[in-house]
């Protein structure tokens, strides 16, 4: 009987996770069927496993970034300045020695890693200032921040793709430990400290407040600044993280890798249940919608289907969801 | 207060002291710029983004943002030529009121998701820039149409010029003009216009004082939509080819050029004289780069900063506006 009410405490209370979980089953059973030969092999699960996190990664950077109530629209800007300056570092800066070794190697390697984060960390302090501090408008000045990242991108590299990064930094987006792929690991990482941030730490609770009422926040003696500028410090570091896995798995980093991630970040965050107004977002409800739209895509491709015909596809879905959402709240 | 200081105070006397400050710069550095023909070349670049610009303002200040109107304004140039090739049509108004009439209809199909869903601009118009652009390229077409193909009786239209003391002018700035005009009569001399405002500065008291909110939305949205398309067209007609492709990222570019001229991304603020100074500077800065012997890869730095500068100025302008 206690366990009854507790399920329906919990579906109710997540109503939006059982309706992302019906959708995901229903797009899985409807891939299957048309087609089950390609659709449900190992290696199509696996490939999406290795292509996922990074946008993974990224929606949960915008998600973070809606939870006050923002939107982050420079985080693909960011992740290619991230995969850019290590390729920089890696090839220009510092080059591989004629005789490194594994470690001497892996230590560059980390230290790209750092850079990469960092300058993710820097970006996000920046968008996290113009916002909180200067108090523009968060589209505006994200949109502004993209800009200028994109732009560094370009004067960094001149147009082409930078290539030739060390193989240890291709293991962060191609490899495997003990069968599992690496990218899907970090994924896995981020999700898990995200999720017990958002619900187990002031901090969490902080940006859902402030989300929910910005008003009463700031009468409620919180710290809103702060902590707004703390919310884009880590959209901006898990956008880097997802520069790095996206150059790392394609060798390559260039200015206008990923721009159609922009609008998939924001479907898949708006499809996880954020509320794009602010105060309302989950993990998990990201992690299931991120997957629910790859099986949609990889489902489609192997239909032939031309990826315009994706893009218009995830278009209609996005917009298709948000009429669902409103009808349901507008019943109750 | 007097007259002159209520002038000083106005963001458009701003961004013109700005604009007269860069464009005498820009003059000391290279004196190329003051040539004619650098000029009218500069002024024939404010034609499209200037028209789109005129669209992005009403939307803004309804309250709303469209980032939805370049992949509208691809898909009524690309059909629209499209359509003439197929026809042999030899024409020209009927292809624009053509484009015009797709750009609308989109842009009410945006105004229906926003006003019946109460769903926020940002989004409904960042799916449907995604579902129009997929359609068109999936279904339509990729292939570029070049000048060979094009129909000679826009090449004609779009290259008309007038003569002034040896350089030529685009005709085309007199169509951009005309429409700033009407638009700037739209927005202050008519009751539709004002709703406009009204609606953005507040849709509740709009809403109360017995203004037809509906009415509003459809109305900002669809000429949002029809601008683009228009502009659209005479964007190919301009550049003698229509690329499936094109206006990629300009949303960045107009959106950036209305803040600049002083519009409220809070809705209920902003005008016609200064979007187009906001345009003026933009493309001044855009296209000066090279004039100044500036590398032109630097150019998406240069116009990050200007926004980021520009809505840090309004922001603080503003600033009473936010708790």
């Amino acid at each position: 009987m206690n366990k009854l009410t507790d399920f329906r405490r919990f579906v109710n209370r997540d109503n939006n996770i059982v309706q992302l979980l019906v959708i995901t089953a229903i797009i899985f059973l409807l891939m299957s069927a048309l087609e089950p030969h390609k659709f449900l092999r190992y290696y199509n699960f696996e490939s999406i496993s290795f292509i996922f996190p990074e946008l993974g990664i990224v929606a949960i950077a915008m998600m973070l970034a809606m939870l006050t109530g923002g939107i982050d629209l420079s985080v693909i800007g960011i992740a290619n300045l991230a995969g850019i300056l290590a390729g920089v570092f890696f090839t220009r800066l510092y080059p591989a020695g004629p005789d490194a070794g594994a470690a001497a190697e892996l230590m560059r390697v980390a230290a790209g890693v750092v850079l990469a984060l960092g300058v993710g960390l820097l970006a996000g302090t920046l968008n996290g200032l113009l916002i909180a501090k200067v108090k523009i408008t968060p589209i505006l000045a994200t949109l502004g921040t993209g800009q200028i990242f994109t732009g560094f991108c370009m004067v960094l590299t001149g147009g082409p793709a930078i290539v030739g990064f060390p193989a240890w930094w291709g293991f962060i987006g191609n490899g495997k430990i003990l069968g599992v792929a690496v990218p899907l690991i970090l994924f896995l990482v981020v999700a898990v400290l995200i999720a017990v941030m958002l619900t187990k730490t002031p901090f969490g609770l902080n940006l859902f407040l402030i989300g929910t009422n910005p008003r009463a926040a700031v009468f409620a003696g919180l710290r809103t600044e702060r902590m707004v500028l703390y919310s884009y410090m880590l959209s901006g570091t898990l956008a880097a993280l997802a520069g790095i896995v996206l150059s790392g798995r394609t060798n390559a980093a260039k200015s206008d890798y990923g721009t159609s991630y922009l609008l998939q970040a924001v479907l898949i965050s708006v499809l996880g249940g954020t509320n794009p107004a602010g105060g309302k977002g989950t993990v998990l409800g990201v992690s299931i919608a991120v997957i629910a739209l790859m099986l949609l895509a990889s489902g489609f491709q192997m239909m032939r289907f031309s990826n315009h015909l994706i893009d218009f596809i995830w278009g209609g879905f996005l917009l298709l969801v948000m009429v669902i959402n409103v009808l349901r709240n507008r019943g109750r | 207060m007097t007259a002159v200081s209520k002038l000083l105070r106005r963001s458009e006397t701003a961004v013109l002291a700005i604009l007269i400050v860069v464009m005498l710069v820009i003059g000391v550095i290279n004196p190329a710029f003051w040539q004619a023909d650098n000029l009218f070349n500069l002024l024939r670049a404010n034609v499209v983004i200037g028209i789109m610009a005129l669209s992005v303002l009403t939307v803004m200040i309804s309250g709303g943002i469209d980032v939805s109107f370049p992949a509208f304004a691809v898909a009524a140039m690309y059909l629209t030529v499209i359509a003439m090739n197929a026809a042999g049509y030899q024409g020209v108004v009927l292809p624009f009121i053509g484009a015009t009439l797709i750009g609308l209809l989109c842009g009410l199909a945006n105004a229906f998701f926003i006003h019946t869903f109460r769903m926020i601009p940002l989004i409904v118009t960042l799916g449907s820039a995604s579902v129009v652009r997929g359609l068109l390229l999936g279904l339509v077409g990729t292939s570029i149409i070049n000048i060979d193909r094009m129909p000679p009786s826009l090449i004609a239209f779009g290259s008309s010029t007038v003569d002034i003391g040896g350089s030529k002018l685009s005709l085309m700035i007199f169509i951009y003009l005309g429409i700033a005009v009407l638009m700037w009569l739209f927005l202050t001399r008519t009751m539709a216009g004002r709703a406009v405002f009204a609606y953005g500065d507040d849709a509740e008291s709009a809403k109360r004082v017995g203004f037809n909110t509906r009415r509003t939305v459809y109305l900002v949205y669809g000429l949002a939509g029809a601008l683009a398309g228009f502009a659209g067209l005479l964007h190919s007609s301009m550049i003698w080819l229509a690329n499936p492709r094109d206006f990629v990222g300009y949303e960045l570019d107009v959106i950036a050029a209305v803040v600049l001229g002083g519009a409220s991304i809070f809705g209920g603020r902003g005008s016609v004289f200064g979007t187009i100074l906001g345009v003026f500077m933009l493309t001044l800065i855009k296209n000066s780069l090279i004039i100044m012997r500036i590398d032109n890869t630097w150019q998406g730095v240069v116009v990050g900063c200007v926004i980021v500068i520009a809505t840090a100025l309004t922001a603080w302008r503003d600033r009473k506006a936010l708790v």
